[in-house]
């Protein structure tokens, strides 16, 4: 293990020496084909990630930030542009960028230890012991506090369980990026603050290089180093990027009262709620709302 | 003041005793009364309007008759088991007379060849449509999995399998026949052109049940349950064994039930045209003898097929139970 991450600090030093980024999201362009034509879900989207780095996408819904998160996994491709890992082109998913989906994605007919399992002997089926794999398998889910429940079944756990076996899933592939598509999304207040620390706690621990998707102003601030705001669609691509300078480990009770975190929050609030207010008019139908919005773009 | 409160304690306590009773005894008026009332009412009906068919062949048969016809076909069968080992004791007997007279005897072995019981053909209808329907799943559900996982496949394949599907048994079974008798041409042959003939037509008209419900089953997995594979990039055999086949299980028993009851349906059609020593054929020669007991017999034969259709929908359900992580899909 930290041989590893090791072997990986020393190998991004070299790329940060050679002013390359570790994800590059490069000018990208998303053209859906629909029956009266292209539909342009993303314009130009380019941003750089360091390793390490936790970037939160942020906007609103509709807005194409599952769509950036998919053409990073490899599951959709880019009309335009393209994304370089460690300098090298993706074109088709791997366990190298795990995804970590809404609605968990786990397979019911296996236990939390098997669906585990099932991705540990797909990425290391020559590196390791059948032992070994049991030990990896077993930190893991120890990891994200379900070795009490491994042998359990997802229709047998709660929601926030099955998330965190779905998180443990993807750690386990130990990627050189984790892609979180609303990981918290379907869970309640409570259930989410829970996991929200875990995640921190786990990211303390890993140093991990994550993109996660969210919508969630509070959960954006709480856990990235960036957020990136992102445009109304269509034609959607980045409106602001905000670093996050706060001191880690993070408290969520600590930071309450804290100014940046207040002054960050409200600047992620004024984006998405002045500069790229959503009109929805329940009278008029989805394109105008479109046309709407963008205008409120223009204006801006 | 204590005594009443005494009262009302103990008359909750009744009324709770009274609310579970009422939850028995509806649980049971529903699981045993109503069912047996059902029954009862069909019976009485089905005897009184019996009563009033005539045909050239007698009354038609009520249910006593046909009981009585069950008893009887029964006792028939035990016979002919005794005469059948009468017959192969008789065949030792004679064998060992003749090995102890000439050593060098080479014993001749004959079988019985009395004619089958009801019971027997029970078993041979059971047999033929078992194979049937082994023959069709060893085709369809892979077939089934290949269209599912390839639109393409399935938009070329999809226009013959509808076209297909709504044939009749019996207008296969005289293709059926001929294709037989002109290709399976054995001096010792393995299994009968009847039972041939039979199965191949339960085979050609429960392949397509199967066949649909797989692909179905394996096109419509959870497009999230794809991505993981495809994000740990399963190789084509993993992901189908991992991946599609768990997921499609319950599709696919819900198409081998389908088949299942449609072979069976398609069986006795089958074997009254084949002459497959079946129900089938049993209702057929019973037709042609027209004896006074026939309708009664063939109306045994009716609600033997009917029970023997139930149990194996029932026995497909427990395995459909036993092998599916989806007990929700499993619905009588």
């Amino acid at each position: 293990m930290n041989l590893t991450t090791e072997k990986n600090n020393s190998a991004s030093n070299t790329l940060n020496n050679n002013q390359k980024a570790f994800l590059d999201i490069s000018h990208i362009d998303m053209v859906f084909p629909t029956p009266t034509g292209g539909f342009t879900a993303l314009k130009e989207v380019d941003l750089q990630i360091n390793k390490g780095e936790f970037i939160s996408l942020i906007g609103h819904s509709g807005c194409g930030k599952s769509t950036v998160l998919n053409i990073v996994a490899g599951l959709y491709q880019a009309t335009k542009g393209g994304i370089l890992l460690k300098n090298k082109e993706v074109n088709e998913p791997g366990p190298e960028r795990a995804v970590v989906f809404q609605n968990h994605s786990l397979l019911p007919w296996l236990t939390a230890y098997q669906n585990v399992e099932l991705a540990v002997k797909q990425v290391f089926k020559k590196g390791m012991s059948k032992g070994e794999m049991k030990e990896w398998i077993e930190y893991n889910l120890k990891l994200v506090h379900m070795d009490h429940a491994m042998h359990k079944r997802p229709n047998e756990i709660s929601g926030g369980m099955k998330q965190r076996v779905g998180i443990a899933r993807a750690l386990a592939m130990q990627p050189e990026v984790l892609l979180m598509d609303e990981p918290f999304g379907a869970l309640d207040a409570l259930t989410r603050a829970h996991m929200q620390d875990s995640l921190m706690e786990i990211q303390n621990e890993l140093n991990n290089t994550v993109i996660m998707i969210t919508h969630d102003v509070d959960e954006a601030v709480l856990l990235s180093d960036r957020i990136v705001m992102m445009t109304n669609g269509p034609e959607a691509t980045i409106g602001e990027i905000l670093d996050v300078k706060l001191e880690r480990p993070r408290s969520r009770l600590s930071l309450a009262k804290d100014l940046e975190y207040n002054r960050l929050r409200s600047e992620v609030l004024t984006f998405l709620y002045e500069k790229q207010r959503k009109v929805e008019n329940i009278n008029s139908n989805a394109p105008t709302s479109k046309a709407a919005s963008k205008q409120v773009v223009n204006e801006t | 003041m204590s005594s009443t409160a005494v009262n009302i304690n103990n008359s909750t306590s009744t009324e709770k005793i009274m609310e579970t009773l009422k939850g028995i005894v509806n649980k049971f008026t529903n699981a045993m009364i109503l069912p047996v009332i059902g029954i009862t009412v069909f019976l009485f009906f089905w005897s009184i309007s019996a009563q009033n068919i005539h045909t050239s062949l007698g009354k038609f048969p009520g249910p006593n008759a046909v009981i009585e016809q069950l008893s009887s076909l029964y006792d028939e069968h035990v016979t002919e088991r005794a005469k059948a080992d009468a017959f192969y004791q008789r065949l030792e007997k004679r064998n060992a007379a003749k090995l102890e007279k000439n050593p060098n005897y080479v014993a001749k072995v004959r079988t019985y060849t009395g004619k089958e019981t009801f019971i027997d053909q029970i078993f041979t209808s059971l047999f033929t449509v078992t194979s049937g329907f082994l023959v069709a799943a060893i085709i369809a559900i892979p077939l089934g999995i290949w269209m599912g996982l390839s639109q393409k496949l399935n938009s070329a394949l999809n226009p013959i399998v509808q076209i297909f599907k709504p044939v009749s048994p019996l207008a296969w079974l005289p293709l059926v026949t001929m294709v037989v008798s002109a290709l399976y041409v054995s001096d010792d042959p393995m299994v009968s052109k009847s039972f041939l003939t039979s199965m191949i037509t339960v085979s050609l008209c429960s392949l397509w049940p199967m066949v649909i419900n797989t692909s179905i089953g394996v096109s419509s997995i959870d497009s999230d349950l794809i991505n993981v594979s495809k994000v740990l990039r399963l190789p084509a055999l993993t992901h189908i064994q991992k991946i599609v086949l768990p997921a499609s299980i319950p599709m696919i028993f819900t198409g081998m039930r389908l088949s299942f009851g449609v072979a069976w349906m398609v069986l006795i059609a089958a074997e009254m045209l084949a002459q497959n020593p079946g129900l089938g054929k049993f209702v057929w020669d019973e037709f042609q003898n027209g004896s006074s007991d026939s309708l009664a017999r063939i109306m045994a034969a009716v609600v033997v097929i009917g029970f023997i259709g139930f149990l194996l929908d029932r026995i497909m359900l427990q395995l459909q139970r036993r092998v599916s992580w989806d007990k929700s899909s499993v619905n009588v």
